[in-house]
């Protein structure tokens, strides 16, 4: 980044000195001084429309004849004031600026534009879900008039309940046409679906989208909608401000790991306990800036279902009945006590990090085998080859290459998403290679298509590209690229920094493994490892996948065989039977299964003993990010008839005589001494802050929105090992179509009818229905239209779904969405027929 | 009177055909700078003649063109046709009457710019307008004035019409380039300014139309002859749009610095119905009241002597106010436009017209006290110097200026009971 200078100036006396090219109401909010702004957004260019920061700025008259500045008597500048008043959203600084808002005429200024604002405002705020944490009733309070010079009885009166989607509301009457979301939507989500229409007072936000509002970060405008203008379905009229506790936490849907703040209150309706109001963003500008996405917030509700499990459960001739902690954990020690290396611990990454290491030290103390239930590899990989610590999207631009493969990461991790597009505005170069269209592909400088299945093999042809010419190793058994292969390659070896994010669009857990392995080859060969902005980051499916790999959990090459395998089943926060029908039998098979989970699964339906456990919000735990980033959660909701994972592995352990830890950090501290990666790490590490830009504190004036100020952790990058693994040629696993048949491939989507995500009722309009979807051309040749049943036998169990027909889905392949009520864990060649009539 | 440079075609029937035009002084010019002059040779040539923005501003023309940003390409012209200050007619009879002079005029810009295309923005209204100038565009086309390689240069120069949906706001030039753009039209933060930023996030010179149709008899007779005409600071003609209490409205071209008696009194052949001349607005609704005293009368209309009177020149639409107006009225309906056409991006201006508007209304009904009065002068000078755009400004020239200078007014339709 070009080093600029330095300008010196003053702001109400106050002496600052900044880069240049900084705006006078950010130089300002550095000193502390509060210039205030509805339309200025610190994470936006300014547009100058709402006037309100007005102040007086007086520049050093120059000597045009000398070029230098003319003096006073005494020696100080000569300041020249404008005639009129300026904007401090959309002026910069220069040098011997003086900035003075606390002039009769800037406060005059000031006051009158306000009085403006008030004229088509309701001032309902005793009924606005904004009241309490607005900067327009906080600027009244302290400027306001007392009393309004505009009486006509008529002020303006509009919609109060205008929806622009289901999940967000706008009130007209209370909009000042800011423009923040609108402008928030197309420059930053690039979802320009709100637009204004209409002009002078009649100017109002309308969506033109279907369905209205459709974007995947639409719950953002309304935590910097600078008045009670937008509310989410979610909170409109549940709360005010001031009654919400607020905890911090880590969110639970992807590797992305998003700082949030949940808001909660006790309160009469729920029965006198304490509920999540709302999930807001807590900035991390390393990891999501001051931004979520709707699933991180809307996605909450699973944790208050209904359908929880409460209580411990136990089989009694043939039933699951209620049973006791202390009575349950007993029986459970008994049996595994007994299983001893017979036991299999198979557990998600949807645990946090101290939860996987206490069903480490349980199983492998009693002897058995712990195991990571996922369809996605290379944890092992990053591990050695991760980011580099100190690696923050935000720093990243020209001179680097950001390669995605496999994955579609505005459906897997919407905030990378949002982070890599403005990466690559700010100058990335950025490749996508994947075998569709992916939204990513708008900002990419290159596109590889390759086709589904040969994932690995076009990253590994891109370093047998670079071996023709350089001294290079060469991937066996693999052709050469052709031209776009080849200039990918080309950019990738010059580049200063490369940052690689793999996916699991179309593949499972063994073709993963491979394209992990050809990912972590191409860094090694051009060199882009164990840097800062450089390495390998997974597109997990879950939250901590990756403390998982740290931890040493790693998946089972053949699960059906491993579950047939072992006498003691221990599953935790994990589905399989639900996942894969064909494991149903396995499961029921076992001799003794233990499920410990949120909800009574198809699985837990199998079980002997039903354990349940806490949601991450009733508890306190860390995550480790995609990007290696150990980061920590609080308890926010207390229950105290389930147990955090974490506590009821250590029961169990302390009946069968094991020295396991049962409080968080001590957990950790186990976790540090054992686990390199994690090497000097602890909980209080873990909840320290830096100051961060932009300052959004929930201050009077509430700079950057509502979101909360992080002061509960940053959280810290795990370090890469010093050696770097030597290359190991990974083996591209091959899928044989016979005719007729068409290659069936898993892909993920952001709302499915995963556990988690569908006891959350408001997003039940953006949750597709169980679907595969069909090329045209394909679909024509099947004789099969757009929303017909059709039916295909997958391991032997027959599914019936409705088809899609989508163009962007390539020829001979049938794209089948995962979590959505089709089990398919791998490509898997299927010949579809259409369901007879009667 | 003295010869047309703008309006020729009240002299010239048929000026609107390209063969008339061209056995009259037609398409020399465009031929001449292409195949003989360097593109800022006639920069300097528009410079030296001293011509100003006819749209209201009046900066110098040739100086706006130098300023264009030659790092970034491509470069474009748009041409200001959306005509739509109240009082204002000019451009529309230039371009019914006179349109190749207009489309050279452009022509010869794009290639002092070094611009390949040029978008002459239309107020939706001109639609039979624009679809005139584009069979005239075809015309020249046919004939080899514009398209690609002209007069065997390697020169292109394309014309396009786009018309507006009917917005005063897109006369603004940059609210003009977002509508260009098919964004809602709203004005732009400036700087930057377009010729370093304009449609499409490039350079772009942005100039009135009769501004353009100025340029072609520059470069054919030159700059010192085009500074006979005028005064020294304010030279060339003018077309002055005269309405309100007149016996004869219309367009009079005349030179820069004629004096309002003479445009008023000998053009318009004096005050209708006998009445006595009261006010005038000399840029249309966006005008201060100047108060026609002998005078005032007697003030050249030009850049720099309209404002020792406390207005502008503006556009140079002359609106006549007799004895028999009642000023309150007056901004009643000056007021009325501007809160119908506020954009309503910044807050003073989409909520002070609206806010004036409820004053004007109750003062102008005559049920208003001297204190309403008063806040409609606080209100609007709460909008002074806060606005985006000058337009939002120009709303309140009318009713301070028509508070200050004519209270009179206002102490007889007040209600006295009131006050």
């Amino acid at each position: 980044m070009p080093i600029k200078n330095k300008v010196s100036l003053t702001i109400d006396g106050k002496p600052v000195t900044v880069p240049e090219g900084t705006l006078i109401v950010n130089a300002a909010k550095l000193i502390g001084v509060d210039i205030p702004v509805f339309c200025y957004h610190p994470k936006m260019e300014p547009v100058g429309m709402c006037r309100q920061c007005l102040v007086e700025v007086g520049r050093p008259v120059i000597d045009r004849a000398t070029g230098n500045p003319v003096l006073e008597e005494d020696g100080s500048l000569k300041i020249q004031f404008g005639a009129k008043l300026e904007t401090a959203c959309s002026t910069p600084v220069s040098e011997g600026m003086v900035v003075v808002g606390t002039s009769a005429k800037a406060v005059a200024g000031r006051k009158e534009i306000l009085e403006f604002l008030l004229t088509s405002h309701p001032l309902d705020c005793p009924i606005c879900d904004k009241g309490g944490e607005c900067p327009l009733q906080n600027l009244t309070m302290r400027h306001g008039p007392g009393e309004s010079r505009f009486n006509y009885a008529e002020k303006m009166h509009l919609a109060k309940k205008f929806p622009l989607g289901e999940l967000i509301y706008l009130d007209r009457e209370r909009c000042i046409q800011c423009g923040r979301c609108v402008r928030f939507q197309s420059l930053i989500a690039d979802d320009p679906v709100i637009s204004f229409t209409d002009r002078g007072r009649s100017l109002q936000i309308f969506s033109h989208s279907e369905p209205g509002f459709d974007s995947y970060f639409s719950g953002n405008t309304t935590d910097i909608c600078p008045v009670g203008a937008l509310t989410t379905v979610d909170f409109r009229f549940e709360a005010r401000p001031w009654e919400l506790c607020t905890t911090a936490s880590i969110c639970a849907h992807c590797p992305v790991g998003c700082n949030l703040a949940i808001n909660l209150r006790r309160e009469a309706r729920s029965n006198g306990e304490v509920v999540i109001k709302r999930i807001m963003p807590r900035q991390n500008e390393s990891v999501n800036e001051i931004w979520i996405c709707d699933k991180g917030r809307f996605g909450y509700h699973y944790t208050q279902s209904k359908n929880r499990l409460t209580q411990p459960l136990v089989r009694r001739e043939g039933e699951l009945v209620a049973i006791g902690w202390d009575e349950v954990l007993s029986y459970v020690a008994e049996n595994f006590k007994d299983a001893g290396q017979n036991l299999l611990t198979l557990a998600s990454g949807r645990l946090s990090n101290e939860d996987l290491f206490n069903l480490s030290e349980l199983t492998s103390g009693l002897g058995g085998k712990s195991a990571l239930y996922t369809d996605m590899a290379g944890g092992d990989l990053v591990t050695q080859l991760g980011v580099g610590k100190g690696t923050n999207l935000s720093d990243l631009g020209k001179g680097t290459v950001i390669l995605v493969v496999a994955s579609d990461l505005h459906e897997e991790a919407p905030i990378w998403w949002l982070r890599v597009k403005q990466a690559a505005e700010r100058g990335a170069t950025l490749i996508v290679t994947n075998p569709r269209y992916t939204k990513l592909e708008r900002y990419a400088s290159q596109v590889i298509r390759y086709n589904y299945g040969s994932e690995a093999s076009t990253i590994l042809a891109m370093i047998n590209t670079l071996s023709a010419k350089q001294n290079f190793p060469k991937a066996p058994k693999i052709a050469q690229g052709g031209e776009a292969i080849k200039s990918a390659a080309e950019t990738i070896t010059s580049a200063e920094n490369l940052i690689v994010f793999y996916g699991s669009e179309g593949i499972g857990l063994e073709a993963s493994q491979a394209l992990a392995q050809a990912c972590a080859n191409l860094l090694m060969v051009t060199n882009h490892v164990r840097k800062v902005n450089n390495g390998l980051i997974p597109v997990w499916p879950r939250a901590n996948d990756q403390g998982a790999w740290e931890i040493g959990f790693r998946p089972l090459p053949n699960l059906k065989e491993a579950l047939q395998q072992y006498e003691a089943l221990y599953i935790a926060a994990a589905d399989p039977a639900g996942d894969d029908p064909s494991l149903a039998d396995v499961i029921r098979n076992a001799g003794f299964v233990v499920v410990q989970d949120l909800f009574l699964t198809e699985t837990a339906k199998l079980a002997d003993v039903v354990l349940p456990a806490q949601a991450f919000t009733e508890r306190e735990g860390t995550f480790t990010s995609g990007e290696r980033r150990v980061q920590r959660f609080y308890p926010g909701v207390v229950r105290n008839e389930y147990k955090p994972d974490y506590a009821i592995t250590a029961g169990i352990s302390k009946l069968a005589e094991l020295n396991v830890e049962a409080v968080p950090f001590r957990i950790f501290n186990h976790l540090e001494a054992k686990v390199p990666t994690f090497a000097g790490i602890n909980y209080r590490m873990l909840a320290q802050v830096t100051e961060q830009w932009p300052i959004v504190d929930r201050g009077g004036l509430y700079y950057g929105g509502t979101l909360y100020a992080n002061a509960q952790g940053l959280g810290v990058q795990l370090s890469l090992p010093s050696q770097i693994p030597s290359l190991t040629w990974p083996e591209v696993p091959g899928v044989y179509l016979s005719e007729g048949q068409l290659l069936a491939v898993p892909v993920t989507i952001l709302y499915d009818r995963g556990q988690t995500v569908i006891p959350s009722e408001l997003l039940y309009l953006r949750i597709p229905s169980a679907h595969i979807a069909l090329n045209p051309e394909n679909a024509r040749f099947l004789n099969l239209t757009d929303g017909t049943k059709v039916q295909f036998t997958l391991d032997g169990i027959t599914v019936k779904v409705r088809l899609h027909v989508n163009d962007q889905v390539p020829i001979g392949v049938a794209i089948v969405p995962r979590s959505l009520g089709v089990s398919l864990r791998s490509p898997t060649p299927i010949e579809i027929k259409t369901i007879e009539s009667g | 009177m003295a010869e047309h440079i703008l309006l020729r075609h009240r002299a010239i029937p048929g000026l609107d055909q390209i063969d008339t035009y061209r056995q009259n002084e037609g398409l020399i010019a465009l031929k001449k700078a292409v195949t003989s002059m360097d593109p800022n040779d006639v920069t300097n040539e528009v410079k030296a003649s001293g011509l100003r923005g006819r749209g209201g501003a009046g900066f110098p023309t040739g100086m706006k063109w130098s300023f264009i940003d030659g790092n970034n390409w491509p470069h474009f012209v748009v041409a200001n046709a959306d005509e739509s200050e109240p009082g204002t007619f000019k451009d529309r009879e230039i371009m019914e009457g006179n349109p190749y002079q207009f489309l050279e005029g452009v022509a010869i810009c794009a290639y002092a710019v070094k611009a390949n295309d040029a978008y002459i923005y239309l107020r939706g209204e001109f639609w039979p307008i624009a679809r005139k100038l584009d069979q005239c565009i075809a015309e020249m086309e046919k004939a080899g004035y514009l398209g690609d390689k002209l007069f065997k240069t390697n020169i292109s120069i394309r014309l396009h019409t786009h018309l507006g949906a009917g917005a005063y706001i897109c006369g603004e030039e940059s609210a003009m380039l977002d509508s260009l753009e098919g964004k809602l039209g709203q004005p732009r933060l400036r700087p930057p300014f377009p010729p370093a930023v304009g449609v499409y996030s490039k350079p772009t010179i942005v100039n009135n139309v009769e501004t353009l149709t100025n340029v072609p008899m520059i470069i054919n007779r030159g700059a010192a002859w085009y500074k006979t005409i005028g005064t020294e600071k304010s030279p060339g003609p003018k077309i002055f749009s005269l309405s309100g209490c007149v016996n004869r409205p219309g367009n009079y071209e005349l030179p820069l610095g004629t004096t309002f008696r003479e445009l008023i009194m000998d053009h318009g052949r004096g005050i209708l119905g006998g009445h006595k001349i009261k006010a005038i607005m000399a840029a249309g609704a966006s005008s201060s009241l100047i108060v026609a005293t002998d005078e005032a009368l007697n003030t050249p209309m030009d850049y720099e002597s309209v404002p020792q009177l406390g207005a502008q020149l503006g556009s140079a639409s002359v609106i006549v106010i007799d004895d028999s107006v009642s000023i309150p009225w007056l901004i009643n309906k000056t007021i009325h436009f501007f809160k119908h056409e506020s954009c309503g991006k910044c807050t003073p201006c989409r909520e002070g017209t609206y806010w004036m508007m409820h004053l004007t209304e109750h003062i102008a009904s005559g049920e208003a006290s001297m204190a309403e009065v008063q806040l409609l002068h606080d209100v609007a000078s709460q909008i002074k110097g806060k606005c985006l755009c000058a337009l939002g400004e120009f709303s309140i020239e009318a009713p301070l200026s028509g508070i200050e200078r004519f209270s009179a007014d206002f102490e007889s339709v007040t209600n006295k009971s009131n006050a």
